[in-house]
């Protein structure tokens, strides 16, 4: 069927070759009302790479300089301690964030895949943190975290006089309410993805192990979670790419803070590009950034695509 | 099987039950607090805010702190409320979404039904531009809207998003138009038809669900976005999320809670509006984008 799409160009163009010139154009118009977007993605994502990629060898400061310095940046942006809090925030973030989305969206798909009566209530609620922004909702996260506003303060006056929740505020702990809010934002979206992954089994296994007698757990754990497999792995792309890119998410509730304690790349190469002057160092951390997710999506992507060639 | 036992599975089943759909509703509960802290807060008076429990329900429901987020409320030294903000936004995301849909519904087009030799090539290059992380083109596209003289201004991020947004929207076009018959667009050569035509009057009409699903999804994530909008605004072209980041950093004077709270429901309302109703194709368009490349 494919074949006969590509060869449909030519049927055109026998019947329009009275006028070569605008059988041309028929020949070519698809190629050509593609033509400006490709250019725009090649000029302004692949162009735009390689010019940050040189941006991050040159001198620039406050305002970009195209004289080349070798690793200079690079060297600067290693040895920023700054930096180094950044990088060990995303692992603990994105390792974090990972996993505690995955098991609260399976657990979540799960619970909803019982025949629940208000399923679909249900999944809006869980889902609507994703389609607000975290600056929106990362107003209500900051004073519910807040000792002196929030959960803390809520607690004292129902009369938990000892409860204690400062991690906002503990430069220590700080990172981990990025986590919380993240996951709060993501694991609902996490919950759509297994949940479509759950309703796509096939029945009849589910139901030749039911007459068999296996208890509802063991079906779960020997034979659906199993196949859920690409989920997971879809899931996994998503969620990695999502907590590389988080930004939103840490300017609205800690704001890098306290001090640089919840610094992550995206802020960090921000801060450092648009207000302390670096642009250099700016630049070199964002390749590092995109070096990591191309890690990852390109394999995936090349895999996907290859696969819905079949 | 006796009878006794038939009743205790029976009554297992019924606890079963039970508890999931306890355990539903408290996680449901979890997810709306900070919604409900918003609203419920943004609706008391500053007085109290300070006095009361952030979870009670207003004593006294006032509106006031919502006039003065919309009308006078300052961000730094201008007291003039969000709602230039709001109309920066809907200037910004009205336009890019306009574009970014069309020039999305044709690419897909051409890369499902007038193929060439590379035509994968070229999508997956497309499709790659929706994962970058945004920062790697930040410091090329503030000086290239400054050449382009779009510097600070809103056409400026409505080309920005239209440009970054071209992955997303090629992506749910082309695997909506991949299912879409060869052979209408075969026979439809046949006779005479040629590539416009087909488009307008062929594939274009049929196109209802993604369009709705591909506007939705622009619409979400131009609207929200923060990072472009932070980075190549200045005070008059801002949108709405960096104002409202604003309003709510700011350190001088009292810091009004409620005033806040309204202001990021404002905020949010356009998008919470279009979620709630027509949440399916939200999902539909975050799936699209996820679960098949």
């Amino acid at each position: 069927m494919k074949q006969l799409v590509d060869r449909a160009p030519s049927y055109q163009a026998d019947e329009k070759r009275s006028d070569k010139a605008i059988g041309w154009l028929q020949d070519h118009l698809p190629k050509l009302v593609l033509a400006p977007s490709f250019t725009v993605i090649l000029l302004f994502v692949y162009g735009f790479i390689l010019w940050t990629v040189y941006l991050s060898f040159s001198a620039s400061k406050m305002l970009p300089n195209y004289k080349w310095v070798g690793l200079e940046q690079w060297d600067r942006l290693w040895n920023t301690l700054t930096w180094s809090t950044a990088l060990d925030n995303l692992f603990i973030f994105s390792s974090l964030y990972i996993v505690l989305c995955m098991l609260i969206g399976l657990f979540l798909a799960i619970l909803l895949d019982q025949k629940i009566r208000l399923e679909g209530g249900l999944r809006t609620l869980y889902l609507y943190p994703m389609a607000l922004s975290f600056i929106v909702t990362g107003t209500a996260w900051k004073w519910f975290l807040n000792p002196g506003l929030g959960l803390e303060r809520t607690m004292h006056e129902w009369g938990f006089e000892n409860f204690k929740f400062d991690w906002l505020i503990d430069s220590e702990m700080a990172i981990y309410t990025v986590v919380i809010a993240g996951v709060w934002q993501a694991s609902g979206f996490v919950m759509a993805m297994f949940l479509a992954g759950l309703r796509g089994i096939d029945n009849e296994i589910l139901k030749a192990a039911q007459i068999d007698g296996a208890p509802a757990w063991r079906i779960y754990t020997r034979i659906i979670i199993p196949q859920l497999g690409p989920v997971f792995m879809s899931a996994f792309v998503v969620l990695v790419h999502l907590a590389i890119k988080s930004f939103d998410l840490v300017i609205a509730l800690t704001g890098g803070g306290p001090g640089n304690a919840t610094a992550m790349p995206a802020t960090f190469m921000y801060s450092y590009s648009f207000t302390r002057n670096q642009i250099g160092v700016g630049a070199s951390s964002a390749v590092f950034m995109l070096a990591i997710i191309a890690a990852i999506i390109v394999p995936y992507l090349y895999s996907e695509l290859k696969g819905g060639r079949k | 099987m006796s009878a006794s036992s038939q009743d205790n599975a029976l009554r297992s089943a019924i606890y079963w039950r039970a508890l999931i759909y306890t355990l539903l509703i408290v996680i449901a509960v979890i997810y709306l607090a900070p919604l409900f802290v918003m609203v419920v807060t943004s609706l008391k008076s500053l007085d109290e805010v300070r006095l009361g429990n952030m979870m009670a329900l207003p004593l006294q429901i006032t509106f006031e702190p919502w006039i003065k987020a919309w009308g006078s409320a300052c961000l730094g030294l201008d007291c003039n409320g969000i709602n230039g903000y709001f109309w920066n936004s809907i200037k910004m995301t009205v336009p890019a979404v306009a574009i970014g849909t069309l020039l999305g519904a044709f690419n897909g087009y051409v890369l499902t039904k007038w193929r060439f030799k590379g035509h994968n090539i070229v999508f997956g290059m497309m499709l790659f531009a929706c994962f970058i992380p945004f920062q790697i083109v930040l410091l090329p596209m503030s000086q290239v809207l400054g050449w382009l003289g779009l510097a600070n201004t809103t056409s400026g991020l409505v080309m920005v998003h239209v440009v970054y947004g071209l992955g997303f929207t090629t992506l749910f076009f082309r695997n909506f138009y991949e299912a879409f018959p060869d052979e209408l667009v075969r026979a439809a050569i046949m006779d005479g038809a040629r590539f416009f035509t087909i488009f307008w009057r062929i594939l274009l009409p049929n196109s209802g669900p993604i369009i709705v699903v591909t506007v939705i999804w622009q619409f979400t994530n131009i609207w929200n976005d923060f990072l472009f909008g932070a980075s190549f605004a200045d005070f008059d072209s801002q949108p709405m999320t960096v104002a409202l980041n604003n309003l709510v950093q700011s350190s001088t004077g009292v810091k009004e809670y409620n005033v806040h709270f309204a202001g990021a429901i404002l905020a949010a309302l356009p998008t919470l509006l279009v979620y709630i109703v027509a949440g399916r194709y939200f999902v539909r368009g975050l799936m699209a984008g996820s679960v098949k490349g």
